[in-house]
């Protein structure tokens, strides 16, 4: 893993002097969502967050200089009903009033083919910090620029849903996360 | 020929969905004011997935009336008694289309799609929307309510032929009692 990050950091540095495409250094809030779905007893039901930052400082030609970051606010949660809301913002759940918010960091970003790439990061949420791993697409667009990725999440490696929860019969264990960025050039 | 009784298969389907009816019913009156706990989501899910079968069993059901004739009823009944019957009876066969029809389309409305056994997804025929949802909450309670007091209804008729007009009204729908 390490010697890959080299690799893609010195592929980078070695792209440098011929990069011409712009850098994109920030994130539209009103055109981004983080979204998900999780399975109750076999249903897929969705949800989403509704307030969150995003830092992004991302060129195509440099992948390996980005840079990503998110503090997401948990109590923003729409997890498809009223009393879903209130559960999660529960002990069991979230912990909100303990754990306000959700981070990740990126430590990576490498291509995998045309408009591909993977970010890696430290995602973390309920005081627990696991590494992920997310494939997400680039598409400029002149001055801006659509990123849709999606990875799938463990809530029991981050205690998400304890106690009689805990068991993933009722709430499976894996949570289909999908972010949508609309990023803009630096002026 | 006119049989004297119900065939075994309506007599299976009619107690069978009684049964199931009954369940329902006390089902959905104890579940919806649970607390959110897993126990909750699963008792939902076997009561949708019992309502689709109660839809299935009664598309069967009224197959098999079209297809074997239910017995006359007495003729010492009045004429206008033999109408509230037949119109009575016409009313709990709708109810038992309608009420889990609202409990799916509710469901989808409330933004949970109806898995048959986890397995088999219902589609949804509407979008999540809340005031749709409540709406549709208040008609299957409403129409549950209906059907609560038809069956009361149901029944009491059945033990008045019995035992005040002794016919066979009720014998007819017991496979072991001849009169």
């Amino acid at each position: 893993m390490k010697n890959r990050v080299i690799a893609v950091l010195l592929g980078g540095m070695a792209l440098t002097p011929l990069a011409q495409a712009a850098e994109f250094t920030s994130i539209q809030a009103d055109k981004s969502s983080l979204s998900f779905v999780y399975k109750q007893m076999g249903v897929p039901v969705d949800g989403h967050f509704k307030k969150f930052n995003t830092q992004f400082t991302f060129d195509p030609a440099k992948p390996a200089n980005a840079k990503a970051s998110f503090d997401l606010d948990l109590a923003s949660i729409d997890a498809g009903s009223e009393e879903a809301n209130d559960e999660v913002a529960g002990k069991d759940w979230f912990n909100t009033k303990a754990f306000p918010k959700a981070t990740f960091v990126s430590t990576g970003i490498k291509p995998l083919s045309t408009n591909r790439y993977e970010v890696s990061g430290k995602m973390t949420i309920k005081g627990r910090t696991q590494n992920i791993a997310a494939p997400f697409t680039f598409n400029p667009q002149g001055n801006a620029a659509i990123v849709d990725g999606a990875f799938v999440l463990k809530r029991a490696d981050f205690a998400i849903g304890e106690g009689s929860w805990s068991d993933f019969g009722t709430v499976a264990n894996e949570i289909q996360i999908k972010f949508h960025f609309l990023a803009n050039a630096a002026k | 020929m006119q049989e004297s009784r119900y065939t075994l298969t309506a007599i299976a389907l009619h107690w069978g969905m009684a049964l199931l009816l009954i369940t329902l019913f006390a089902v959905g009156f104890y579940m919806h004011e649970l607390p959110l706990s897993p126990w909750k989501l699963q008792i939902y899910s076997w009561h949708k997935w019992a309502g689709v079968t109660a839809f299935m069993l009664v598309l069967i059901r009224l197959g098999w009336r079209i297809a074997h004739r239910p017995p006359e009823l007495p003729w010492s009944m009045p004429k206008m008694m033999q109408l509230g019957a037949h119109i009575g009876h016409a009313i709990l066969y709708l109810l038992m289309i309608a009420i889990p029809l609202s409990g799916w389309l509710m469901s989808s409305a409330k933004g949970f799609q109806t898995v048959y056994f986890g397995v088999l997804p219902i589609p949804d025929l509407l979008e999540k929307n809340k005031e749709l949802g409540d709406l549709l909450r208040t008609l299957h309670m409403s129409l549950n309510y209906l059907l609560a007091a038809l069956v009361v209804g149901h029944a009491g008729a059945a033990i008045k032929h019995h035992l005040i007009d002794k016919d066979d009204v009720l014998a007819r729908m017991l496979s072991w009692c001849a009169r």
